[in-house]
């Protein structure tokens, strides 16, 4: 009993369905769509969200880019990377200009994207109330009377705690000025990148069954006070110990003989485009040289 | 000259996978599927319920795979599901066709038709049987000679489909709450995520699907003392039920016969008050109603429970509030969300840490 896969696994039939969950959420910017989420080869929890997404969009003439943590090599993007390849045979890269198709946890690249391009992220909590409210069916009643004060107050209260917002990733943001979306646990750091996106992004979450979306040339605003405005995190006075890259998400390292503290790019796939930029400049100094 | 992208990645996955296959073939002994479908059936039962799936053949292919781990044969067979077209949903099914194997009833000591006790482990010592060690082929054979050679005769004699429900003797003392004939086509909760409030339909689709000691725990919890309720085994069934698909004609009588699944149902009495005109109260039963693939019995009253609970239930008690149950008994679900945790958090831990050391600051102000 030998069994083939289906091209991008899943029969025709569901990949037509979960393509029209998100053309429904691109029309309502924001709203979190609920689909039937297959049970995916992977574990809910490590993606399947945004793996479904990805596979019924993805055509043979696509090329697909797959990042966890920033970094392509991460256990578990090439684990995804490997599957989405296996079952449709589309060509990989990590350069993130050449992609078609992002798929990612936890960060939108630092290379800004273009038309050509969609992102997918893997969303745990799609629901931005769900610290406020725990049922399922008060906040989609909260969603629809538009009664976003349990945000606010979260922000409210936090800065009565600790002087300031103490939110984490994950910051929720107000979409084309209705829909208040949990943008994935991006950090703080990427929210703005989601306004006026040239790429579409796409948000999926497999265990919690729903597809939402922020079509391009969108207005994406994180909550905050007048007095309180957002604030990202800040790498101030840090740079990549190897590319010197500044203004970007870093990740914070320890040198275990001096125990000291130093700074890496988080995106992988940048530092490495930045490292052979230089190199290339470089190379040409040294030509001038000549 | 340039810099080239690390690979650590995709070599420590080939490495480990590798580690993997090792650690289940390192003993040089191998397990044919057959001897797993043979030998292995509860645990074929429990995946296939979990995995809404029937397939004793993939069952114990997963169970191979996975060796033997649960939760990863579920996991394995819930997503080759997903890769089957769904291209027909079988014609309803009245349970009083089931031919039965075991059916016992801990309310009424006479039910019509009787008491079958069939295959229980429920009155065997739970004594290691040492036997078993040097268990030979030849005495199996000597054994099933005879006990076949019994249950021929036996069989001649009696006729173990359509046998009466317990259930309908309630029904006709009006001892039981009217309940509507509900006709409408259920929501399949595999092709529509569900809303709340939900169908009673869409909670037994979730409650069947249900990890067997998750769905067991809520039910025990539910009888303990979280949820108030005392139910009755008024009947419980153990037996294989035909399926048919309707043909284009729609014509019942041209339905395709596609073949028996085995299954355990349960229909459970749990008394409720029923508030009168002038201040008093009448007790009547109400119906709690479980059913699963296979013999998985403790699931399949444990289901019952929890479905009395949530259709009933005030919501005072974690186990009548339907979100509570229904999100979290899930096998694939949960055991992914909590896995998930062994992936690296770098970026919102990172988060994590500025928002800290930034209220620090502050408060040191
Ligand atoms: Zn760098």
């Amino acid at each position: 009993m030998q069994l083939k896969t289906h091209f991008a696994l899943f029969d025709e039939g569901s990949k037509k369905e979960i393509r029209r969950a998100i053309l429904k959420a691109v029309a309502i910017p924001g709203y979190q769509v609920p689909f039937a989420s297959r049970e995916m080869p992977i574990a809910r929890g490590w993606g399947t969200g945004g793996l479904q997404l990805t596979l019924s969009i993805i055509g043979k003439q696509d090329v697909l880019k797959v990042i966890d943590q920033g970094a392509d090599e991460s256990v578990n993007a090439v684990n995804i990377q490997k599957l989405v390849n296996k079952t449709t045979g589309v060509a990989t890269t990590i350069e993130t200009g050449e992609a078609t198709i992002i798929q990612s946890r936890h960060r939108i690249p630092e290379v800004p994207l273009t038309e050509k391009q969609i992102m997918v992220l893997q969303v745990p909590i799609p629901e931005p109330l769900r610290w406020v409210e725990p049922s399922e069916y008060k906040t989609k009643k909260l969603h629809a009377e538009n009664d976003y004060s349990g945000a606010w107050l979260m922000l409210f209260e936090q800065i009565m705690k600790y002087g300031k917002t103490a939110t984490n990733a994950d910051h929720p943001v107000l979409v084309h000025d209705r829909y208040v979306m949990a943008p994935s646990p991006i950090p703080r750091f990427d929210n703005t990148k989601m306004h006026q996106s040239e790429a579409l992004i796409l948000l999926g979450a497999g265990r919690e069954k729903k597809v939402y979306a922020v079509p391009p040339y969108t207005n994406v605003t994180s909550l905050a006070f007048d007095d309180h405005p957002f604030e990202v995190e800040s790498f101030d006075g840090k740079h990549c110990h190897l590319c010197q890259a500044t203004n970007v998400f870093m990740d914070e390292l320890v040198n275990q003989d001096t125990g000291e503290t130093y700074y890496q790019c988080n995106d992988t796939s940048y530092c490495l485009a930045e490292l052979n930029e230089h190199e290339h400049v470089l190379e040409v100094a040294v030509e001038h040289a000549r | 000259m340039a810099y080239v992208a690390v690979k650590g990645g995709t070599e420590a996955i080939e490495e480990s996978i590798k580690r993997l296959t090792f650690e289940r073939i390192h003993a040089q002994e191998l397990l044919e599927i057959k001897t797993i479908m043979a030998t292995m059936r509860g645990m074929v039962d429990q995946v296939m319920s979990e995995s809404s799936l029937y397939s004793e053949f993939l069952a114990a292919l997963a169970i191979k795979q996975s060796e033997g781990n649960m939760e990863e044969a579920v996991f394995l067979l819930r997503a080759h599901r997903s890769t089957l077209p769904r291209l027909y949903y079988t014609r309803v099914v009245e349970t009083d066709t089931m031919a039965v194997e075991r059916r016992i009833s801990a309310s009424f000591k006479d039910i019509p038709g009787g008491q079958i006790l069939g295959a229980t482990y429920d009155y065997t010592h739970r004594l290691l049987d040492f036997d078993l060690i040097d268990e030979s082929k030849a005495e199996m054979k000597d054994w099933l000679d005879q006990f076949i050679g019994e249950e021929v005769a036996a069989a001649k004699e009696s006729n173990l489909s359509l046998l009466p429900k317990v259930v309908d003797y309630l029904r006709k003392e009006q001892l039981l709450s009217e309940v509507p004939d509900d006709q409408t086509e259920p929501i399949d909760v595999t092709k529509q995520s569900i809303q709340f409030p939900t169908t009673r339909a869409e909670r037994l689709q979730v409650l069947t699907r249900g990890q067997t000691g998750a769905v067991t725990s809520l039910g025990y919890a539910a009888i303990r003392g979280y949820g108030a309720i005392h139910p009755t085994v008024g009947e419980l069934r153990v037996g294989k039920l035909p399926l048919t698909i309707g043909n284009l004609s729609d014509d019942l009588e041209n339905d395709y016969y596609i073949g028996d699944i085995k299954v355990t149902e349960v229909e459970s009495f749990v008394p409720i008050s029923i508030p009168k005109e002038n201040n008093t109260e009448e007790i009547e039963f109400e119906i709690g109603y479980g059913i699963c693939y296979g013999q998985n019995e403790t699931k399949a009253i444990a289901m019952s429970i929890l479905d009395q609970s949530l259709e009933l239930g005030s919501g005072v008690h974690p186990t009548q509030d339907e979100e509570f149950v229904l999100l979290h008994i899930d096998s694939v679900e949960s055991s992914g969300f909590i896995s998930h945790l062994k992936l690296p958090h770098y970026v919102t831990f990172q988060s994590k840490l500025d928002s800290i050391r930034k209220i620090k600051k502050e408060s040191e102000k």
